[in-house]
């Protein structure tokens, strides 16, 4: 069933990819098709999901691949990975919607979003270290792909700086990979086993230097400061759909990569890493809120606010880590809240990167600078912008208020010092709101004179993603069921 | 339908028809009846459970659940707000003329989340309505959102308040270290340490809400919203529901040393400075509001020194009293265009039952015998007198500038300010919006309500009332007759020499003691500024770092392909060119001597060859010979090597 997800829109990609005599409408609709029929795998993968044991998976399959280093197919889910491939599924769903008016080679694009879809969701199910990585380099090429095909400005140049950085990044994570393999007796890439056989456990050393070569690829990918300076490029030259992938996808399968890997397979090295890791977050939290507090473009300022959001992430997964302070129920309600923040950025951003490109469409620049009093023409667009905004500054009655809430009292009641990132959530409400202010009210000014208000697919696309966040931040209780016995096994695991 | 439903639609009726009602096609014209039917339900409702007390809740975030109950307080507080709510919302059919599925539906939306504080029962819940409530009236304060400066006052409340906030967020981290859960009844069980913080938390997150000295400026800017906003949201709900959390967190105060202390001070502190700072406003709205942050002072004295039945009644009066004066102002705002006291003089006089509406709730508001701020101040003050004479004190003065900021109201609006002509005046008409000259009957109507209610609900501190009501556990402090006695006297007093002689007007209360300039020089600017300097580094230092490291590899690369061409693939070229002259030596070489040598030792090897055909004669008894001459060979040779 897993391997279906996974598959099929790989195999609608190589389709796409081989007929070029398919229509530019016939394609965008076959891309709403086969991405609308992937969600409803999706959901029936949810619906008969159950718990499983701690340290095992559900849906696991497992066939032979390369033997001889003992690495094989395997994959499976559980609470951390599953809402994350129901996130894919969704995002990837609303980009295909959002582009059914798009007539730049629709066909290609198509093929080329539904082979990241595949590879996307191949990574959050993956069970095994050279799979994972596998599915970690593939995205890295096809996002190099959409940048560098379909984006603006200096995209080849904001594309390869993407591909370079991240490429550099997933090597230092196969080194860690191997630092892993190496140690386990018998050697493995299979993280099931590894986390029941703790290779680096009892050697302090050498688990720092595997664990700190696994932390710097997933930090570079998050991404945290000081590794972040390759997103405002790639997000700002970036096609809306991109930037919506990259930012609710792409990024995820850093954080994800800790509450998967850096943690249950390396927890003593990970306590001993813990306070760093808090101190990052800490640092990207409100370092990357007042970064986006000074930009003038929407999308460099929604692109240095997932540097904060992702901060949060890293601070309460390394305040889990601080095993013995403060009670064990608030570590795992930090990890908890650090998987909920993975899919509410996804959804938050993701919308709002879409509406970023109904600016760069209509009016071909993102400067918040040149608009002025735009609810008057574009009154849905406003609306939409509004609550995304107020989403992706934590209110509550949205799914930002249900992680962000969690990561704090988990992180805080551990580690008092988190105290500090609570700055974070004022910055991002004042600049969120400026910008608000900037584009949308006062008099009409700028390039708002004539600006055409969304249209039905883009309003849809953005739409969906927001009610979702609505929902979950109303009726948190299906997603945290899901959640929260898997972070309740992360807090566990780190402890041993 | 049981209590629990009731509790429920209490909430989950405005809030869903407040969210629905700005989407919905065709919604200006049916918000006004939609709205006010939904409001009316609503009213019903929080009667229904004031008196049936339920108590609901249902699975939310780990460790705590989203729950709601109606208590002794909460039943006071919670009929209150749903029928302010209603009240203006009557005021409004009439008042706001444009985008009434956007306002109707915030207003609704606003209503809800305010009952949910009221009602809530855990920090979980009481956060989400909290900021909830805060990002409504940022949309509502901006709500004529074509005006910058509306827009940018809504963002100074919004991030005022949230500041304070983030209080709650500490609060209920340190709930979850503290051992003891995040209830709110709870809370004072929290192990000690972790329990100051709470206390910390809450304390500053009321502050902030209640506009208590530091952040009572936000609520200055707040005045830029539509009238009926500040009816609602600086009387009754918002502004107000800061002195209900502290009402309610009473016991958490009391169980620290110093948090029932530091609030009572605070309180009654800006009771006393925003008094002053009342007197001195010139705009009638100015003047209602900070009037709000000095009366939420008493309130929070009250929380502060444990008299929590004098503060829930001197809110709940207060808000009554506030609203009718806030709608006053609004309808005279619509029917003459300005709210500057200086233009609006006489203007009881023109439209008469509104004027004496307006006088009753002022003279509420000065604290006159028997209208209902004068008991409820006295309740509050008999618990500040039993802490503190001090306090008491300060409660005093600031009950006797109440008295003078509303004698100057009234001195107003019957005769107008001292000193200026009608020309004056008639150079303000008109000058925020087009005036209609015109005030309807429901403009009126819910003024004369609030007003009657604001003259009758000092019944409330009755100590038979208190007693029924059941709102302080312990037995509640009752003013003695003296007390009552001092401060109607004083209240008259002053009431008289303001209408004889006007009242003065301290030039350096005029902007709000200056709070938000100082808040713009000391935290936003320098934040602002440390913002354009982080994205500089991170631009010029960070990136280029990044850019630089690439650019040397880069450089390293073309050093390498530059020895590669020059050096190695020389190397390459002239080990080629010898690999090429060894090998035509080696042909020659190869000729001459190898090919000749070769050549020589097969003619050697045919000799050879012949030599031994020799003894194959085919004889074996030769061969015989022959191996025991080989096997001997062997054997010496194996003897000697060894």
């Amino acid at each position: 069933m897993l391997s279906l997800v996974v598959f099929l829109p790989l195999a609608a990609a190589v389709v796409l990819a081989a007929v070029p005599a398919l229509g530019h409408r016939v394609a965008a609709w076959a891309w709403v098709g086969a991405t609308a029929l992937d969600l409803a795998l999706v959901v029936a993968v949810w619906a008969g999901y159950r718990t499983p044991a701690a340290g095992r998976l559900a849906y696991e399959e497992q066939v032979p691949w390369i033997p001889g280093v003992n690495s094989s197919y395997h994959v499976g889910i559980d609470g951390l990975s599953l809402p994350l491939v129901a996130l894919t599924a969704v995002i990837f769903l609303a980009c295909a919607v959002y582009s059914l008016r798009d007539d730049d080679r629709p066909r290609t694009r198509a093929a080329l979003f539904l082979f990241l879809q595949g590879v996307s969701t191949g990574l959050f199910v993956s069970a095994d270290l050279i799979l994972f990585f596998l599915f970690f380099d593939l995205s890295i090429v096809g996002m190099y792909f959409v940048i560098a095909g379909w984006g603006h400005n200096n995209a080849a140049r904001s594309a390869l700086k993407f591909f370079l950085y991240t490429f550099l990044g997933s090597l230092a994570l196969l080194v860690g990979f191997i630092g892993l393999y190496v140690y386990a007796d018998p050697h493995t890439f299979d993280m099931v086993e590894l986390a029941a056989q703790l290779p680096l456990n009892g050697s302090p050393v050498a688990g720092g230097w595997v664990l700190a070569a696994i932390i710097v690829g997933l930090a570079v990918k998050t991404p945290t400061v000081p590794f972040h300076t390759w997103l405002p490029p790639a997000h700002t030259d970036a096609p809306a759909t991109g930037s919506a992938v990259l930012a609710g996808v792409l990024l995820k399968m850093g954080t994800y990569g800790f509450v998967r890997i850096a943690m249950p397979l390396l927890p003593q090295a990970w306590r001993a890493w813990a306070w760093v890791m808090v101190i990052v977050g800490i640092v990207s939290v409100l370092y990357g809120a007042l970064v986006a507090l000074a930009q003038t473009d929407l999308k460099r300022m929604i692109a240095y606010t997932s540097v904060n959001h992702m901060g949060y992430i890293v601070m309460a997964v390394g305040a889990a880590g601080l095993v013995g302070n403060g009670p064990a129920e608030a570590r795992s309600i930090a990890v908890t809240g650090a998987v909920t923040q993975m899919v509410s950025h996804g959804l938050i951003t993701g919308a709002l990167f879409l509406l970023a490109g109904v600016f760069h469409d209509r009016a071909g620049t993102y400067d918040l600078g040149a608009f002025g009093g735009l609810a008057g023409p574009a009154p849905r667009l406003a609306t939409l912008f509004a609550v995304g905004a107020f989403a992706s500054l934590g209110l509550p009655g949205l799914s930002g208020f249900i992680a962000e809430f969690q990561v704090f009292t988990g992180s805080i009641a551990v580690a008092p010092v988190s105290a500090v990132a609570l700055v974070g959530i004022l910055v991002t409400a004042a600049l969120f709101l400026r910008a608000l202010q900037r584009v949308f009210t006062g008099p009409e000014a700028g390039h708002s004179a004539g600006f055409t208000d969304l249209r039905p697919a883009e309003a849809w696309a953005v739409g969906a993603l927001l009610l979702l966040s609505l929902l979950i931040g109303v009726l948190p209780r299906p997603l945290l069921d899901v959640i929260e016995p898997a972070a309740r096994t992360v807090a566990e695991l780190v402890g041993r | 339908m049981t209590m629990d439903t009731a509790l429920w639609l209490l909430v989950l009726l405005p809030a869903v028809v407040g969210a629905v009602l700005p989407l919905v096609p065709g919604r200006d014209r049916v918000a006004a009846p939609v709205s006010l039917a939904t409001s009316a339900l609503t009213t019903v409702l929080a009667v229904v459970v004031a008196f049936g007390r339920p108590a609901v809740g249902v699975a939310f975030l780990a460790g705590s659940r989203f729950a709601l109950g109606v208590d002794a307080l909460s039943a006071m507080i919670v009929p209150t707000v749903a029928l302010v709510t209603l009240l203006v919302l009557v005021f409004s059919a009439a008042d706001i003329k444009r985008s009434q599925g956007r306002f109707h539906g915030l207003m609704l939306l606003f209503s809800a989340a305010a009952l949910v504080t009221a009602t809530a029962g855990t920090l979980p819940t009481l956060l989400v309505a909290w900021e909830v409530m805060g990002a409504t009236s940022y949309a509502l304060i901006g709500f004529w959102w074509r005006d910058q400066d509306r827009v940018s006052a809504g963002l100074t409340a919004f991030l005022t308040t949230r500041t304070a906030d983030l209080g709650l967020y500490v609060a209920a981290a340190a709930a979850l270290a503290g051992g003891a859960g995040l209830a709110l009844a709870d809370l004072p069980a929290a192990q000690p340490a972790w329990r100051q913080v709470i206390a910390a938390g809450v304390l500053v997150a009321a502050l902030g809400k209640a506009a208590q000295l530091p952040f009572s400026f936000w609520l200055s800017g707040a005045m830029k919203g539509p009238s009926p906003v500040s009816a609602l949201l600086h009387s009754a709900a918002m502004v107000a529901m800061g002195g209900y959390l502290l009402l309610r967190a009473q016991p958490l105060l009391a169980a620290t040393s110093w948090a029932g202390p530091a609030a009572a001070w605070v309180g009654a502190l800006t009771a006393l400075l925003l008094g002053v700072v009342a007197l001195a406003q010139r705009d009638l709205k100015q003047l209602l509001a900070a009037s709000t942050s000095a009366q939420l002072g008493f309130v929070v004295l009250g929380a502060g020194v444990g008299t929590v039945s004098g503060g829930a009644a001197h809110l709940v009066a207060h808000a009554a009293t506030k609203a009718a004066l806030f709608l006053a102002a609004g309808a005279w705002l619509s029917a003459l265009g300005t709210k500057q006291l200086a233009g609006l003089p006489g203007v009881a006089r023109r439209w008469r039952a509104l004027g004496i509406f307006a006088t009753v709730a002022a003279l509420s508001l000065a604290g006159l015998v028997p209208l209902s701020l004068w008991a409820t101040k006295d309740a509050v003050l008999a618990g500040a007198l039993e802490a503190s004479p001090w306090l008491y004190a300060v409660g005093l003065a600031a009950a006797a500038l109440s008295a003078a900021y509303a004698g100057k109201v009234l001195v107003v609006i019957w005769r107008g300010v001292p000193g200026t002509g009608p020309g004056e005046a008639e150079g303000h008409l008109d000058e925020e919006e087009p005036g209609t000259r015109h005030v309807g009957l429901l403009e009126q109507l819910p003024v004369g309500i609030l007003a009657a209610a604001a003259a009758v609900l000092g019944l409330l501190t009755l100590p038979s009332v208190v007693a029924r009501s059941g709102v302080s556990a312990a037995s509640p402090v009752h003013p003695g007759p003296v007390e009552l006695v001092v401060s109607a006297v004083l209240a008259l007093l002053v009431l008289l020499l303001v209408w004889r002689r006007y009242v003065p007007e301290p030039r350096w209360a005029l902007d709000w003691l200056g709070l938000e300039r100082g808040v713009r020089a000391v935290v936003v600017r320098p934040t602002l500024a440390l913002a354009e300097g982080l994205a500089r580094f991170d631009d010029r230092v960070l990136d280029r770092a990044v850019t630089g490291t690439a650019s040397a590899v880069r450089g390293a690369a073309g050093g390498l392909s530059r020895f590669d061409d020059r050096v190695l693939d020389r190397a390459v070229i002239g080990a080629a060119g010898g690999v090429q002259r060894t090998a035509a030596d080696a042909g020659a070489f190869d000729d001459r001597l190898v090919d000749a040598g070769v050549e020589g030792l097969a003619g050697q090897v045919r000799r050879l060859g012949r030599l031994a055909r020799r003894p194959q004669t085919g004889l074996l008894h030769q061969y015989y010979l022959q191996a025991i001459a080989v096997l001997a060979v062997g054997v010496i040779v194996l003897v000697v090597v060894r």
